[in-house]
């Protein structure tokens, strides 16, 4: 059995519910906003998924968005620089956000929770204190008169019509990392170590295989979606909010996990995750749609995840039974 | 049978701290044999094993690889010299397929980097071939290792070894977790191991499994060299007597006037 049936069986009965009771989900413009809200999550799901079957997991993914949608903007606005000039510093930070996380974690030997956790709240009270610092307010200045910003909010966070639908660019960026990320994972010797390092590390160490640098640079993937997420944050609404990403990063988990990523590493696909940030879109505007109060969104969410764990329990014993 | 050693220890010894876990080791294992290597719990078996698979190097005495005096830094440099060694719990990764499995840390890829991707129907038909040819046919190449049996899986570890090249084959405790028909089916893959023309290094504390493939028996006691001895020189009988005591043993019966 596939990883991801249990998630794709879970997105059909979650899409038929809501399509029976919440008609307003039908339209066209419904489809697109809901894909729209999967694919912001979706695409640090890609990167938590890679990371979670690689034995490891990323506490600190949801604030490091905003770290990243912060340096951005406060580098180009404070150095008056072009856009273009913050967006390439964010993108080093993430990666060295990552490779932090990861070397933090090969050379202590520590848990991954322990570590991240660590990270999660350093970077917690960096963006609130360095923003402060910086504007004297909790959120960034507008960038949107700044040289740059058009391309920059063309590749990051524009929207195009099809068939009468606004189509936000974020979802081809969604696609084009599960693409990348299931093709690296099931059709490379990259994917091959990220299966096994989470699977048995000892193991794979044992046969050759560079777990120390798989792992680094399993963080730095995730530090890479936290980038793309973070510029389009940043170019969809021009300013961030410096406390933002707290409690998402638990989202990007249970994205992976309903997509049939087994906590415990060496088990899960991409595409499942890509299923988990699917069934999160349609449940969180489902409920909007259905006209209920959004406080049920959370309990959708926390059933969602204990089904889905129950499948992957299953799906572990029959590997395990002989 | 008297082809020249490929691997050759001569007085090697090994210290843990204050703690001498081996003595004046003298070892000869030679190609298209099975070098059986017994005895008890703490006898030295697997600091033995470490030496020669590259764990720990030895602290005197000398060791030849085809002639060559080697001392290994790690077990990638004694794989290097063709000296695998298939540990108890066998380097495989439960939940990844057969196939994944056997190519683990060597796959076959093809293109440019960074863009190398697997070859993945060779993988698979490889995999499934050089199985084969150890007398395994799997029904499902794509089944996760751990839904074989503890037999099949040594196999598969054997097998993967076999194919990347190992001449010596280091095999720890295989039968040592099994029951009798699985311990059969790893014991026949020893023999055709050894008919393939490797080298087999067998470490075991069951004499009745070493006698079955056994060419030549080496018994440890307290890091000391116990017995070493072709298999012409030797019944079950005796090696069991070695194997529970020797010489000690023996003096115990003498005195306890029952011999």
């Amino acid at each position: 059995m596939r990883p991801e049936v249990g998630s794709l069986l879970g997105a059909i009965v979650v899409i038929v519910f809501f399509y029976i009771t919440a008609p307003a989900i039908r339209s066209l413009g419904s489809v697109s906003t809901v894909l729209y809200q999967s694919s912001t999550l979706g695409i640090m799901a890609v990167g938590v998924a890679l990371l979670m079957i690689g034995g490891e997991f990323d506490l600190s993914a949801g604030v490091a968005v905003i770290t990243s949608a912060l340096t951005a903007s406060m580098f180009a606005y404070q150095f008056t620089a072009n856009v273009w000039v913050g967006v390439a510093v964010a993108l080093a930070l993430s990666l060295s956000i990552g490779a932090f996380n990861g070397w933090m974690l090969v050379r202590t030997g520590l848990p991954s929770f322990l570590v991240t956790l660590g990270t999660f709240l350093m970077l917690q009270g960096i963006n609130l204190a360095i923003t402060r610092l910086v504007t004297g307010n909790v959120a960034t200045n507008d960038v949107s008169n700044m040289a740059g910003f058009d391309s920059a909010k063309a590749i990051f966070a524009s929207t195009f019509t099809i068939a009468g639908a606004d189509v936000n660019v974020s979802i081809l960026w969604w696609i084009a990392l599960v693409a990348a990320g299931t093709w690296v994972l099931l059709r490379t010797p990259a994917g091959n170590w990220i299966f096994a390092v989470g699977g048995n590390a000892a193991s794979a160490r044992a046969v050759g295989v560079p777990v120390k640098r798989t792992k680094v640079l399993l963080f730095m993937t995730v530090g890479f979606c936290a980038w793309i997420t973070g510029m389009h944050q940043l170019f969809a609404y021009n300013t961030v909010q410096s406390g933002g990403g707290v409690g998402l990063e638990l989202e990007y988990i249970v994205a992976a996990v309903v997509g049939g990523c087994l906590l415990t590493g060496g088990y899960g696909s991409v595409v499942g995750a890509a299923i988990g940030a699917l069934i999160f879109g349609v449940v969180s505007q489902g409920v909007v749609y259905a006209g209920w109060n959004p406080d049920w969104f959370k309990f959708f969410l926390g059933a969602m995840l204990l089904l889905a764990t129950l499948v992957n329990m299953f799906v572990r014993y029959q590997v395990d039974r002989k | 049978m008297n082809a020249s050693p490929i691997v050759e220890l001569r007085e090697v010894s090994k210290f843990y701290g204050n703690i001498r876990a081996l003595s004046s080791i003298d070892l000869t294992v030679r190609q298209s044999e099975v070098t059986c290597i017994l005895g008890d719990n703490g006898a030295g078996k697997s600091t033995l094993i470490k030496i020669i698979s590259g764990l720990h190097p030895h602290d005197s005495g000398i060791m030849r690889v085809n002639g060559d005096e080697v001392s290994f830094a790690s077990p990638r440099e004694a794989l290097r010299c063709g000296i695998a060694t298939v540990y108890q719990d066998l380097a495989l990764v439960a939940l990844m397929p057969v196939w994944r499995n056997f190519f683990l840390g060597s796959e076959l890829a093809s293109g440019v980097r960074p863009f190398r991707y697997l070859d993945v129907g060779r993988m698979r038909l490889t995999a499934d071939a050089e199985l084969k040819k150890m007398g395994i046919a799997l029904a499902d190449i794509d089944a996760p290792v751990g839904k074989l049996s503890g037999g099949e899986m040594q196999v598969v570890a054997i097998a993967r070894a076999v194919y990347f090249g190992a001449r010596v084959l280091i095999l720890d405790e295989p039968t040592a977790a099994l029951g009798v028909k699985q311990s059969g089916v790893v014991l026949k893959y020893i023999a055709a191991a050894r008919d393939a023309g490797l080298a087999v290094i067998f470490i075991s504390h069951n004499p009745h499994h070493a006698y079955l493939v056994g060419d030549h028996f080496v018994v440890l006691n307290l890091g000391r060299l116990e017995l070493d001895a072709e298999r012409n020189q030797l019944s079950l009988e005796q090696l069991i007597r070695h194997m529970s005591g020797g010489a000690e043993l023996q003096a115990l019966e003498h005195e306890m006037g029952r011999a």
